[in-house]
């Protein structure tokens, strides 16, 4: 059974619709790829996924269940898990701190410091564990937020442009850790405008264009793909 | 019918009035983006001034009217835009809020100070003299048809400036992008600097027409806003015909409950707490908001250490102690609220400093605990002091429910409707029975506190409440301290810095703000009993919106996040204040003033005194020259901005050896 499954959301703002009847389906232990031109829609997804938006129709499953009318909290208690485009640090904590919240707020709560402890070693981030998150560069705290994700254990993680403002080494150690992740079991929807990034480590990718999805595929598929490329490089 | 009528056009002509000020509100908040909570402050400057010129000077109405209206009022919309308002761009909607309570704060101190309150300044209404008009079942006079006809051309005026003008047109692409309209060759300081001052005049226009139907007091000409905060909630505060359209619901709500709520005890308080209620309601009303993103501009929470904490805390009851042996009984009684009232401003530091809540009826929150002590605890047992807490914190919880749809701005209205529906209706009430218990409040008067009991022995001389009040401000002190550290301090501050991460990790909104209500209603509570047991005697109005404002915002120059507020807001809001009054008893005006003076200093410092004082200390301590020793080299290849410390070179070291 698919981790996650989007059919049919769709969403405007006045008469614009930003999402017109998207279906998405992200399977435990895959990584799925979401791409598109800016304002393809792809943050207003992820916020219907996470129930941060309702859609005006569809439906969003979590591992078989109907949660399109509960709320962010109750999703994420489903084992749900995001990052944000712009970046969403609790900037007044540290970064242990960060960390912590989210583990407290997991399934093991008892074991939190020792997971914070476990994940900041596996994340690189030891040393900035005591600095104020408000202080990290934006690589740096993007990284903390994919931590902050982890950290509540999920079974469902979206990650929004994580890999911005990395560069090509941290890029290649932080494609590591999502196919670390996605082995673990956990389903891993991945946002991003580097495209050798995503094509490098999904397994299937999605691409929205102008609030529909225009291909699916394998990334060698996508990238052949003739609708992609006209979205992506114009008709001419 | 025609009573009905004739409360029908009473309502629109005090609608008008609510309109013309709501609208100068609108007008401003959406120009300039600061919500100002001395609009009607304004107003009531406006009617004073223009009473001084007419009546006490003897001016000719239309050069007292022209005076104010053209003169005084644009110019002190002018300087509160470029002292005050200008310069706090940069702040956060919260401190930009705090400033503009301030300088309410201020202006009926200052307002109090030049017109003695105790002395009645009637205004005669325009045209006096001549009969009034009637239109059909209806009479008008010439005031009231002169207020109607005022509102309609200030919104015709207003519809001309902003859709035919070119400040119109500047004013409303401020609104839209700032930046924009330098790239397009506008100028949004202008735009600022015209929404200022014609605001201003509106709220002037708006006190003269309503200060001839009502007494010519300070703070009800002031709180009269409110009545104009819910016109311009119903309008979104963005909207001018919904502005208008709310102004014409809570006009004529307020008139036709005058005439036709049924008469017995109960009832008068409601008529003047409608304009709250309604406010109320209509936030109630608004739609979900989406949930906030993350808050860059967000005051400091730093995580108190234990030692420290400690320290605080047993200075504080050595404080107490000496302060108890060393004053004599009436001393006691003017300086004994030190440490009640600290209680009442420590409720903020969870509320406000860690969970970014703002509240304006903390001081209500602490009657609530004064009135269950002084009925509950008259035989000093210690399980009222319980109860008054408890009944505070509920209290505090109905609070949190607007607070889960409102944040900023909204929230802040809310808690202030919520404090004059108190301060005028509930706390005004005889007493009652519900389910066959009788609920007594104020005994519409006065209620005594009497001192618990411990060992059988009643704890009632001042000195010994001061010792009580103490002690319970430094435990307090350490159960904020220690709830900072905790994982519900984390929460807090995570709600604070980012809902929409906090929830979308699983963090419920509504346990976590509910909780955070309570507690901190709680405290006030406990504080509000120990401030009437050293009272003896306590009256409503020692626990209204206005009296409480003053707190407030000397909490927020201590600083919100610093579990050391407490102690800043109790010892520097009643030791120098007394002390100058004791000294030089004629600067009990000036002194007035102070809370609201420094409030508008807020923006020289955004965080509160007490982490500059501490961050000063620490600067001693460490010693000057040896700090300006040290490299300052920003260790970004780390991802972190700050200066060098010694243990980076480890690290460094670390690092190049496993490359």
């Amino acid at each position: 059974m698919a981790s996650l499954e989007v059919s049919g959301v769709t969403v405007s703002y006045g008469g614009n619709r930003v999402l017109d009847g998207v279906d998405l389906t992200a399977g435990p232990g895959r990584i799925t790829g979401l791409i598109g031109p800016n304002g393809a829609g792809k943050s207003t997804l992820f916020d219907v996924v996470s129930g941060l938006r309702r859609p005006a129709a569809g439906r969003v499953s979590l591992d078989g269940r109907d949660v399109t009318r509960l709320g962010p909290a109750r999703r994420a208690r489903h084992g749900l898990a995001r990052t944000f485009q712009r970046l969403e640090l609790f900037g007044r904590l540290s970064v242990r701190d960060n960390l912590l919240v989210a583990a407290e707020l997991g399934p093991d709560r008892r074991h939190a410091a020792r997971a914070v402890t476990a994940l900041l070693d596996r994340l690189g981030l030891e040393h900035l564990a005591d600095s104020p998150a408000g202080a990290l560069s934006t690589g740096a705290a993007r990284l903390v937020e994919v931590g902050r994700a982890l950290a509540v254990r999920p079974r469902l993680l979206l990650l929004d442009e994580p890999a911005a403002g990395q560069d090509g080494p941290e890029t290649e150690r932080f494609a590591a850790l999502l196919r670390s992740v996605a082995a673990d079991g956990t389903a891993v929807v991945l946002v991003e405008h580097d495209t050798g990034l995503v094509m490098d480590v999904c397994d299937e990718v999605h691409v929205l264009d102008l609030g529909k999805v225009i291909a699916a595929g394998t990334p060698a598929q996508v990238s052949r793909d003739a609708a992609v490329l006209a979205a992506y490089l114009g008709d001419a | 019918m025609d009573g009905f009528a004739a409360f029908g056009i009473v309502g629109l002509t005090t609608a008008a009035v609510y309109a013309v000020i709501g609208s100068g509100l609108v007008l401003t908040y959406v120009t300039t983006g600061v919500f100002n909570f001395a609009h009607g402050a304004a107003g009531m400057m406006a009617a004073f001034a223009y009473w001084q010129l007419s009546a006490g000077w003897g001016w000719p109405v239309p050069v007292a009217l022209a005076v104010v209206l053209l003169v005084l009022a644009p110019a002190f919309g002018l300087l509160a835009e470029r002292a005050l308002f200008g310069p706090a761009q940069r702040l956060g909607q919260a401190e930009r809020l705090v400033m503009t309570v301030a300088l309410l704060s201020g202006l009926i101190a200052l307002a109090r100070w030049v017109w003695d309150p105790n002395v009645p300044r009637p205004l005669p209404t325009f045209f006096a003299g001549r009969a009034p008009l009637r239109l059909g079942p209806a009479t008008v006079t010439w005031h009231q048809g002169l207020t109607m006809v005022v509102a309609v051309a200030v919104a015709a005026g207003l519809w001309v400036l902003l859709h035919r003008t070119r400040t119109g047109a500047e004013m409303r692409a401020t609104v839209d992008d700032r930046t924009l309209v330098v790239l397009a060759g506008g100028d949004p300081v202008r735009a600022s600097r015209a929404a200022w001052i014609l605001g201003t005049q509106l709220a002037a226009l708006g006190g003269i027409l309503i200060a001839p139907t009502v007494t010519l007091d300070a703070a009800q000409l002031s709180l009269l806003i409110v009545s104009a905060y819910t016109a311009a909630v119903f309008g979104r505060l963005r909207s001018l015909p919904l502005t208008f359209l709310g102004a014409a619901v809570v006009g004529c709500t307020e008139s036709y409950l005058t005439g036709y709520l049924p008469q017995n005890a109960y009832l008068p308080g409601l008529r003047l707490a409608a304009p709250a209620l309604l406010l109320f309601l209509a936030l109630l009303a608004f739609p979900h908001r989406r949930l906030r993103g993350s808050d860059e501009r967000a005051g400091r929470a730093p995580v108190p250490a234990w030692r420290g904490t400690a320290l605080l805390a047993a200075a504080i009851v050595a404080a107490g102690t000496v302060l108890a042996a060393v004053l004599g009984e009436g001393d006691l009684v003017t300086y004994g609220p030190v440490f009640s009232l600290g209680l009442v401003a420590l409720s903020y530091v969870p509320l406000a400093g860690y969970a970014g809540q703002i509240s304006l009826c903390q001081l209500s929150m602490a009657g609530v605990g004064a009135v269950v002590w002084a009925h509950l605890g008259a035989d000093g047992a210690w399980w009222a002091l319980g109860a008054a807490v408890a009944v505070a914190a509920l209290a505090g919880a109905l609070v949190a429910l607007p607070a889960l749809r409102l944040s900023g701005v909204y929230l802040a209205l809310g808690t202030a409707a919520f404090a004059v529906v108190l301060d005028r209706w509930i706390f005004t009430l005889p007493s009652f029975e519900v389910l066959g218990v009788r609920i007594a409040l104020f005994d519409q008067g006065s209620v005594e506190l009497a001192g618990p009991r411990l060992f059988g022995h009643r704890l009632d001389g001042g000195a010994e409440l001061m010792v009580l009040a103490a002690v319970c401000l430094a435990l307090a002190t350490v159960a904020v301290a220690a709830l900072r550290r905790s994982r519900y301090g984390r929460r807090l501050v995570a709600l604070r810095d980012s809902e929409a991460a906090y929830a979308t990790l699983g963090g419920g909104l509504l346990v976590a703000k509910v909780a955070v209500f309570a507690l901190s209603a709680g405290i006030a509570g406990l504080g509000g009993a120990l401030y009437g047991m050293q009272l003896r005697s306590v009256t409503a109005d020692q626990f209204s919106l206005v009296a409480g404002l003053p707190v407030f915002l000397v909490a927020v120059i201590g600083g919100l996040g610093a579990i050391g507020c407490g102690l800043f807001t109790g010892t520097a809001y009643i030791g120098p204040v007394n002390l100058l009054v004791a000294l030089a008893p004629g600067s009990q005006n000036l002194v007035a003033l102070l809370p609201g003076l420094a409030g508008l200093g807020l923006a020289r410092n955004p965080d509160g005194l007490i982490p500059a004082m501490r961050a000063g200390v620490r600067r001693l301590a460490q010693g000057l020259t040896a700090r300006r020793g040290e490299s300052e080299v920003p260790v970004e290849w780390w991802g972190v901005r700050r200066p060098w410390r010694p243990e980076d070179g480890e690290v460094l070291a670390r690092g190049i050896a496993g490359s």
